[in-house]
């Protein structure tokens, strides 16, 4: 961190890493993750989540949508866990349902991230000086928008709506996986193992897939964790914006900008849409840090 | 002093604001099908839509349109509302104001929280006050900005009634009023960015307080207390100011959503407004703003970072 810009502390590879066997990397991480009780605990809230996301509808103790007008703004109770909203809906249910809408944003977006960013960082870093330049210049441009700003432009264009919400969020995020992609590769491009491999010949796609890809893995892991946390927080706010899921489909997002109107009536419509958020945002967040620390145990502070 | 390193960063500012200006440009060409025609909606009659794509001069071929789009916006034309037919310009230039002192009253209160928080945690690693530290910005960066603000104003707007849910009052007309309209938004995109800047705040002076000269200024009996202000903090103020600069682009973001829930009469409320009534000059205008207000103000804390740091030969 002394010259020019610098690059994000989890962007320096640990040459040593590429040394040994891989299985002991992994095992090694495998067990510091276990140690580490601030990631144990995000990986049960998000175990949570997950489980609320895939079995959804069958878990909810009433119908998402199903409106009770003699029961409205309900404060919690055994009933109502979380109470109800300006239709009488249970928000215990809405928040369930909702959680398969914030998972399924948040892994299809970061899919896109990864996929298209971490390839162009892989050909920035490995391939021609003036290659690099055009494709991480083109970051700095996309870098240079605010998250949120972006991701709603995009939305204006492609229209409202979740899933152009999920290829919104993934476009905005392409930009961090390159960098950290590319600042792997130059950390290990000139190792001998890769003057190796190209002195026995292999061709550059394969180098970059079968010697450099492995290598680099540890800080594109680290971020995916940490992307999903903030997919989770964009699709949120984008479906707050009323950008994102379209009605009746629950959203926690969206629950939020329409108890908006009812705050006087009922502070709880405020409340636990966004504890729904902030746990599952937590969750990743936390394990992301714990994949860190245990990836990476120099960087440990 | 290298001056070549700050023509060299003018000079990328410019080329990134060019591209901004692509970008920007391109959100009108990725609308799928006719953006005449999203924008009149489907019952307009195709004279309506061949006259509006006309205006929006959409039979050119895509460089003209752009060198056209961009020949308006360096002279401060960024074309008509699709609304109401207004001039976008005008618009803007009222919502920069209200924007950046938003945004530094933000960036504010994110340092009056993270820089005692940061620093006296690593001057006593370990303590009560650290780990508290640690756990507020572990648990502050995954509090959904909007809702914070929400949550404010239940509490302080409508339970406490002390300070207005939203709204804006110009400095110049009653600075008292203005105050009290910025307390709620500002210490909502403050907290999130404080939550992050404590830890960077912390990890540099850590990372100052092991280093060598420090540990040779107590080793010849300094005061701790000199110690810490005249070898340890100067030298990590530089790396703050970096992290500070690296923040500027993600406090803006948060700023957007901020104005949102606060109606606060910035640009973002005023590019969110846009999407939803599909008035595309006047987001791309919006935009072009945002972006550009971000690469000047990392522009300026570069180069401070630059002035601070005489030892730094640029390449």
């Amino acid at each position: 961190m002394t010259l020019g810009k610098p690059e994000p502390a989890l962007n320096r590879i640990d040459a040593d890493q590429s040394l040994g066997p891989a299985n002991t990397l992994w095992r090694d991480a495998g067990r510091r993750l276990l140690r580490h009780r601030l990631a144990m605990f995000g990986l049960l809230v998000l175990l949570i989540v997950l489980v609320m996301g895939i079995f959804g509808p069958a878990i909810t103790p009433y119908d998402p949508n199903g409106m009770d007008f003699g029961d409205r703004f309900a404060s919690p109770s055994f009933a109502h866990l979380m109470g109800t909203d300006d239709f009488g809906r249970d928000t215990f249910s809405r928040i369930i349902i909702g959680a398969r809408v914030s998972l399924q944003v948040g892994f299809v977006a970061v899919s896109v991230a990864t996929v298209v960013g971490v390839g162009l960082g892989l050909i920035a870093g490995y391939g021609s000086r003036l290659t690099d330049e055009v494709i991480m210049r083109a970051m700095d441009i996309l870098y240079a928008f605010p998250a949120i700003l972006l991701a709603i432009a995009i939305m204006a264009a492609l229209g409202k709506g979740i899933g152009n919400a999920m290829i919104a969020i993934g476009l905005v995020y392409i930009p961090i996986f390159a960098r950290i992609a590319r600042a792997a590769v130059l950390g290990i491009r000139n190792e001998e193992f890769i003057i190796a491999a190209k002195a026995m010949g292999a061709g550059d796609a394969r180098i970059v897939i079968a010697h450099v890809l492995p290598n680099v893995l540890s800080p594109i892991i680290v971020e995916i964790t940490l992307s999903l946390a903030f997919a989770i927080l964009a699709e949120a706010s984008l479906s707050f914006f009323g950008l994102g899921t379209q009605p009746p489909d629950p959203s926690w997002g969206r629950m939020l900008a329409e108890g908006r109107d009812f705050f006087r009536q009922s502070g709880w419509m405020g409340v636990f849409p966004g504890l729904a958020i902030f746990f599952t945002v937590m969750g990743f967040n936390f394990l992301g840090d714990g994949l860190r620390d245990a990836l990476d145990p120099k960087l440990r502070r | 002093m290298n001056y070549q390193y700050v023509l060299q960063r003018l000079f990328t500012a410019l080329i990134v604001v060019l591209g901004v200006t692509f970008v920007v440009f391109m959100i009108m060409q990725i609308v799928p099908g006719d953006p005449a025609r999203v924008v009149l909606g489907p019952y307009a009659s195709d004279e309506s839509v061949a006259g509006l794509r006309e205006r929006l001069g959409l039979n050119r071929p895509f460089f003209v349109q752009y060198a056209a789009w961009l020949g308006g916006v360096v002279q401060g034309d960024f074309g008509q509302s699709l609304l109401n037919g207004q001039e976008v310009a005008p618009q803007l230039w009222g919502r920069v104001g209200p924007s950046f002192e938003l945004a530094m009253v933000s960036l504010f209160v994110g340092l009056a929280i993270a820089f005692p928080v940061g620093m006296i945690s690593a001057l006593k690693p370990g303590s009560a006050i650290d780990i508290a530290a640690t756990l507020f910005s572990q648990i502050g960066v995954s509090v959904p900005t909007f809702w914070m603000g929400i949550l404010l104003v239940i509490v302080f707007a409508l339970q406490l009634r002390v300070l207005p849910p939203s709204g804006y009052t110009p400095i110049t007309e009653d600075p008292g009023d203005w105050l009290a309209h910025i307390v709620l938004p500002a210490f909502t995109a403050g907290f999130v960015s404080a939550s992050i800047q404590t830890r960077f705040i912390r990890s540099a002076m850590l990372d100052v307080l092991s280093a060598n000269y420090v540990q040779t200024a107590r080793a010849k009996g300094l005061a701790e207390r000199r110690v810490i202000v005249n070898h340890a903090l100067r030298n990590a103020l530089i790396n703050i100011v970096t992290i500070i600069g690296l923040q500027i682009t993600a406090l803006f973001s948060g700023i957007v959503i901020v104005e949102v829930v606060f109606s606060w009469p910035g640009l973002g409320r005023l590019a969110l407004n846009a999407v939803l009534e599909r008035d595309y000059p006047l987001l791309q205008g919006a935009v072009f703003c945002v972006a550009l207000m971000v690469t000047i103000v990392n522009l300026f804390i570069d180069l401070l970072y630059f002035f601070l740091d005489p030892r730094i030969e640029f390449a």
